[in-house]
């Protein structure tokens, strides 16, 4: 079961200059809550921003991590 | 490709294509089953706007086409003009800043928009038994 901290690290290492804040809603371990900021987003749109975030984790998203809610922010 | 995914897969095509503003969630508005569904389906429901809404429950391939498709591998799913508008948190900022009722066309309700903090019912709730 991943925890907050290691999503984040996750995160931060899989999008460039990537700074990022994790919750773990329900304490569980499948239910995160993440704010992202990176230069990465700038000019792209939202569902892109996503896209870049739920790529880092590929199909573990929907899977053993069954939320991951997502805040971006390019700045 | 199965036969039988290809056809889950062109129904979901054609769904999409036939309802200018359709939503993929868990359950059905009356009864969401996740949160995140609820949620969203609230958000519609206080712009006014009608929308399609269809439940990937039934079936487990209906999602993973569902998924292939749009390349977003969460649910709830808002399409509008057959464009993938996104998830809950999404369609929750979109809410929030007017973006969305300009994308549908509706007015934005002057009332207070909807929570800002999922409205999550415990998964498990214990109660004393009663004496």
């Amino acid at each position: 079961m991943p925890t907050a901290e290691d999503i984040k690290r996750r995160i931060e290492a899989g999008i460039p200059q990537a700074a990022a804040d994790v919750e773990d809603l329900t304490g569980g371990g499948d239910h995160f809550r993440a704010t992202v900021v990176s230069p990465a987003f700038a000019g792209r749109s939202r569902i892109e921003q996503h896209r870049m975030v739920y790529d880092v984790f590929g199909d573990e998203v929907g899977g053993p991590i069954h939320a991951l809610s997502i805040k971006t922010q390019s700045a | 490709m199965t036969e039988e995914n290809t056809q889950i897969r062109d129904a979901i095509k054609g769904a999409i294509d036939d309802n200018r503003v359709i939503l993929f969630m868990k359950g059905t508005p009356e009864q969401p089953r996740c949160g995140f569904s609820a949620r969203t389906v609230a958000t519609l429901q206080a712009l006014g706007t009608p929308f399609a809404a269809v439940d990937i429950l039934p079936h487990p391939a209906i999602r993973e086409q569902l998924s292939a498709l749009s390349n977003w591998p969460t649910i709830p799913q808002l399409f509008v003009d057959g464009e993938l508008v996104g998830g809950c948190d999404i369609v929750t900022e979109m809410y929030a800043s007017g973006e969305l009722a300009d994308l549908i066309g509706v007015e934005q309700p002057a009332e207070a928009p909807v929570a800002a903090e999922p409205a999550q019912a415990p998964p498990l709730q214990i109660q004393d038994p009663p004496r």
